[in-house]
């Protein structure tokens, strides 16, 4: 019974690895260049779930010194996701611009697609 | 501001100033300005670099706090031996290499794009020197990212379109690794409560006590994530594409730098870190990280044997040669991790010249295919002595850098009882005996091909970084107490620190 | 007389004197007369060098010179030992001689790059020096590699297919068994022993077991490639494809005796006589030996190649060397000094009849050299006298080193041995006498090329220098002797 509880009460990670893992396998299974960029950026997000939600605690405020509020909710993960979502976006964009050259010069976004044409030369 | 002031912020100014002139470089228009302004601000670089080496051998570690805020609270900048002997590693190489720039790049990209070259080369130094510096694991996945975003910049500004190919590739699989970094991050915040790494290792300890599945769980994701970055086999299956399209002046600046901080990084993730709080040896993880070395040190090399184009093939060579680092590290022991960190060193110099070697070649000749430079070495002698000679050193000749590290690596390997190690590491040498051999068969002793009819030496301000790297290969080989010395020392420190 | 310089700046002079040669050579490269002038002055000025330093060294001066230390235990350093000091005089020596040769030969046949050859030639000699004055494994390690390096640019000269697979053979198998092989067994040396320094009596007394002595000695004996012990000997046949003068000095000469040398040194000097010989461990390189020198000569037997039966003949004479090393007697070892001496003179003088034939009547097998002998007769003279100094016989420098190896091989009870130099002088005197019989008492063909006669002058004036020398060495052998005996002085 205990485990039961531990898992419930765990379920938010539960989501975290679940998006993790199949955010992984877009990128690995899909031949399609946008969607390997769209399975990557799910599984960063996920990680940003990963940091954001052990900090917050029920019933926490944020960490405002007054005698008032005594549980806080721990701020440094948000300041840290914050930059690694600036980053996630970073890379989201640069990867759709790289697709968009790609797309250009190949006329196609299939990998199996651009590797028969690259093997033909 | 007086002098002892800049003395003291010396740190920070490590990086700003990079940053500072990507931002200003940005702005510029002609190619011409803005390689001036990087050349400037790379020049810096290897001063500051090597004023803080002499202070830490000096006075001891530098902690450096960011904005007045002390550690493990604020950000912290720590110089020890070790990365400030790989922050001058990295400054002072890409110094060498800057002059080779300006005619490579003008050649190889479009003038309007020239100066975002050089802006995405100045964050790329940025981001490199600091993970070198920064004491704060989280840090330094920012600044991992920032190196990483201008790489797949720098290497998609390749002429041919298969660096766009490439580039993503490696965007993909950089970004997977560097997410595994901050899980692996992410997990050992949550047992330890910390960000600074010397806070999180002296947290470590008592945590493993209870919670020692999530630290393993996190030390196997950091190290995957940085494996991929710094291409240990069998997670190198970006570099050769990323290596060979890139332009010719990214690629050396690449090879020399970028894996090599990708090493600081394992370093300092194993030996500063987990080394510290808990046994590794009860992990085996090394046992793991032996075998792959040993298989990069192997497979890569015949690989490289049977590569046509000569840029492909030095970036096989380089998974191999990372495979000696890794190796080293494998050890765990004074003398093997004395090899790796010299080796870091000899490689950057020997690996720096033999792809501006290539960088010569795409600009004489046009062609970096193996069957289109016959007799080349005799149209570009100045420029293949230089090959030879560094050549050798790759192979690890007496009387080169190449030798020394292997001589420590050697060592490393009879010191935990390991001899047959000892002729694994000469064997594979072997091998790169065959395929630098092979480029000198062809480019000495094979009839003059079409393409290098015309080749001739190129201008002097390509040449000189040539033959300076060339002339350090050899310089390193006999006069080592900048190289070997500091390395034993940072490895002393290392291994000082392991429970 | 000559003034006198203190011998440590001599032993320095030694070792730069060759590479400031070579650095000088390519400035007169428009000028072909002045360039052989540097050479030969280079070369003089060595020999000389080399010369101040024999009465300190007989007087029992060990001069020592420069100590760069690269990391602990690896310096770059010099010292002069009496077998390097042989080794040093006879290679400095020829190389006057090779000198002269090679102009004649060079400009005979209308080579090509010339300039590079000599430059590679004198840093190959310079090399040569560093190996005879190394101070310890790690400096002759260095210079080992750099003779090889330096070499296979000549080796592949003539750029043809086969020079270039020629070239490749060298290369990998010298370099492959140094850095294989001779590396490791550097490296657990200097694990086990704390030193790599050569040291009278040896380094590794009492440091190591049986069994890790004979597993050293074993990667020393293959690691050392260049002295040719089978079946790492292929290289040599190989490189046969190079210019004469190159195998003449340096196939017969510097190369191989380099190979011969750091054996006997570290029998010597790293392991001590007395070491092997307590740890029971070498017989076995007695029978690799002996099995080298007769299954050699076996093949050069059937050799119709002047220059490949030459080449097959080296490898035997070179396995007498190291036989007599692995006999582990005082006497045998300075069998085996005397003969490294005495196979240069007379195997440069074999090789410079080589070239010479081949310069003047553009031959290269024995088959087509009926009644040569007539109209070369200098050459051909000059070919029977070391011909004899192969096969052992009185008066040649080849029979010193021999009756001092049998001499050994007798006292210590060494019968396989005594068996090996018998059969082998019966084979060596059954492949070169037809020879001299061809050359001198067949009628020659009808020669459809015209006429030819004796060689230019330089290629017929160094070969009789080498085969007086030859025979000088036989008559006067005191100051090889002085060195060979000295050199077991503990």
């Amino acid at each position: 019974m205990q485990h039961v509880k531990t898992f419930i009460g765990h379920y938010n990670y539960f989501i975290t690895i679940f998006l993790m893992v199949s955010g992984l396998y877009i990128v690995i299974a899909r031949g399609n260049m946008i969607k390997k960029l769209v399975g990557l950026a799910l599984f960063q997000t996920s990680v940003y779930l990963l940091y954001v939600e052990p900090g917050k605690i029920i019933g926490g405020t944020a960490p405002i010194l007054d005698p008032a509020f005594k549980v806080y909710s721990n701020p440094l993960p948000h300041v840290l996701i914050l930059t690694a979502i600036v980053v996630g976006v970073a890379t989201l964009a640069l990867g759709l611009a790289i697709v968009a050259r790609i797309h250009e010069a190949y006329g196609t976004i299939e990998e199996d697609e651009i590797f028969a044409r690259e093997a033909q030369e | 501001m007086t002098r002892i002031d800049v003395i003291q912020h010396l740190p920070s100014l490590q990086v700003v100033i990079p940053l500072l002139g990507a931002v200003l470089t940005a702005f510029l228009r002609r190619g011409t300005l803005a390689w001036g302004l990087a050349a400037v601000v790379t020049w810096l670089m290897p001063v500051i670099a090597g004023a803080l080496l002499l202070q830490v051998l000096q006075d001891g570690p530098i902690s450096y706090h960011l904005g007045g805020w002390p550690p493990p609270w604020g950000i912290e900048y720590r110089v020890d031996v070790l990365s400030a002997f790989v922050l001058l590693l990295v400054s002072a190489v890409s110094a060498v290499m800057m002059p080779f720039a300006r005619r490579s790049v003008a050649f190889e990209i479009e003038g309007d794009k020239q100066a975002w070259f050089y802006t995405m080369y100045l964050l790329c130094l940025t981001g490199l020197l600091g993970i070198t510096i920064t004491g704060d694991a989280f840090n330094a996945f920012v600044f991992l990212e920032i190196s990483s975003l201008s790489t797949y910049v720098l290497i998609a500004m390749g002429r041919d379109r298969r660096a766009l190919l490439a580039s993503y590739q490696y965007l993909i699989m950089g970004t997977i690794g560097a997410t595994f970094y901050v899980i692996g991050i992410g997990l050992l915040y949550l047992v330890t409560g910390s960000l600074n790494m010397v806070d999180i290792a002296s947290r470590l300890g008592s945590a493993s006590v209870e919670q020692f599945q999530p630290i393993v769980v996190a030390l196997a994701f950091l190290t995957v994530g940085i494996s991929l970055k710094l291409a240990l086999f069998p997670l190198h299956v970006w570099l050769p594409n990323a290596y060979a399209y890139a332009p010719s002046f990214a690629t050396a600046f690449l090879a020399a730098t970028a894996t090599k901080v990708a090493v600081y990084l394992f370093l300092r993730i194993f030996f500063s870190i987990f080394g510290v709080a808990i046994s590794l040896d009860a992990l085996r993880v090394f046992d793991v990280l032996l075998a792959l070395s040993l298989s990069a040190m192997f497979l890569a090399s015949i690989l490289a044997v049977y590569e046509q184009n000569l840029k492909r093939m030095l970036a096989y060579s380089s998974v191999a040669q990372i495979g000696y680092i890794t190796f080293g590290l494998s050890l765990a022991n004074q003398n093997g991790l004395t090899g790796s960190i010299v080796h870091l060193f000899n490689h950057a110099v020997i690996k720096g010249a033999l792809f501006l070697v290539l960088g010569a070649v795409v600009y004489r000749a046009g062609s970096v295919k193996l069957a289109d430079l016959g007799g080349i070495g005799r149209k570009m002698p100045l420029t293949f002595a230089a090959f030879v000679v560094a050549g050798l050193g790759l192979i690890g000749t007496p009387g080169t850098a190449g030798f020394i590290s292997k001589w420590y690596l050697a060592l490393g390997a009879l010191d935990k009882g390991q001899w047959p190690l000892v002729f694994l590491i000469v064997a594979s040498s072997l091998v790169a005996l065959i395929y630098i051999g092979r480029v000198v068969e062809v480019a000495y002793f094979h009839p003059t091909s079409e393409a290098a009819e015309k080749a001739s030496d190129p201008p002097l301000n390509m040449l000189l970084p040539i033959l300076a790297l060339a002339a350090a290969t050899i310089y390193f080989g006999f006069f080592t107490e900048l190289s070997a010395g500091a390395a034993s020392k940072a490895a002393q420190a290392l291994i000082g620190g392991l429970k | 007389m000559m003034i006198s310089y203190p011998p440590e700046i001599l032993v320095l002079a030694a070792v730069l004197i060759p590479f400031i040669g070579a650095l000088l050579i390519p400035v007169f490269h428009r000028a072909p007369n002045l360039r052989e002038a540097v050479t030969l002055a280079t070369a003089g000025a060595l020999f000389l060098t080399v010369l101040g330093l024999l009465d300190p060294v007989l007087a029992g001066a060990r001069p020592e010179a420069m100590n760069i230390v690269v990391v602990p235990g690896l310096a770059l350093a010099f010292k002069v030992e009496p077998l390097g000091m042989l080794f040093a005089l006879v290679a400095s020596a020829l190389w006057i001689v090779n000198s002269i040769y090679s102009i004649g030969y060079m400009r005979g046949n209308d080579e090509p790059r010339q300039t590079s050859y000599y430059v590679c030639f004198a840093v190959a000699l310079g090399c040569t020096i560093g190996i005879a004055f190394a101070k310890n494994l790690f400096t002759l390690f260095l210079f080992y590699e750099g003779l090889t390096l330096s070499t296979y640019p000549l080796v592949t000269h003539k750029a043809t297919p086969d020079a270039i697979r020629g070239g490749r053979i060298y290369l990998l198998l010298l370099l492959g068994t140094s850095l294989v092989l001779l590396l490791p067994a550097i490296v657990i040396t200097w694990e086990l022993a704390g030193t790599i320094d050569f040291t009278p009596g040896g380094i590794l007394e009492g440091k190591a077991s049986g069994a890790v002595i004979g597993l050293l000695l074993a990667l020393y004996a293959f690691g050392i490639g260049k002295a040719a012990l089978m079946p790492l000997h292929f290289w040599l046949p190989a490189a046969m494809v190079a210019p004469t003068p190159v195998s003449a000095l340096l196939h017969a000469v510097a190369v191989v005796k380099a190979g011969v040398f750091t054996i006997v040194k570290v029998v010597v000097y790293v392991f001590g006589l007395d070491t092997l010989r307590g740890s029971d461990q070498s017989a076995w390189l007695i029978y690799v030996a002996g099995a080298t020198v007769v299954l050699a000569s076996l093949v050069a037997l059937r050799q119709d190649n002047l220059k490949k039966l030459l080449a097959y003949s080296t490898v035997s004479q070179l396995s007498y060397v190291v036989l007599a090393a692995a006999i582990l007697a005082p006497i045998s070892l300075i069998g085996a000094a005397l003969h490294i001496a005495a196979h240069a003179v007379s195997k440069i003088t074999l090789f410079f009849a080589a070239g010479s034939i081949y310069t003047a009547a553009h031959k290269t097998e024995i088959s087509e050299m009926k009644g040569i002998g007539r109209r070369m007769p200098w050459t051909m003279g000059a070919f029977a006298i070391g011909a004899l100094s192969m096969i052992g016989l009185p008066p040649t420098a080849g029979f010193l080193g021999k009756w001092f190896m049998l001499t050994g091989a007798m006292q210590t009870s060494q019968w396989f041995a005594v068996g090996v130099i018998v059969l082998s002088t019966v084979l060596n005197a059954s492949y070169f006498l037809p020879i001299v019989v061809t050359a001198f008492l067949r009628e020659p063909d009808d020669n459809p090329h015209g006429k030819h006669g004796e060689a230019p002058w330089p290629i017929v004036l160094a070969l009789t220098a080498t085969a007086i020398g030859t025979l000088a060495l036989f008559w006067l052998p005191d100051v090889p002797l002085a060195l060979a005996k000295s050199m077991l002085e503990r």
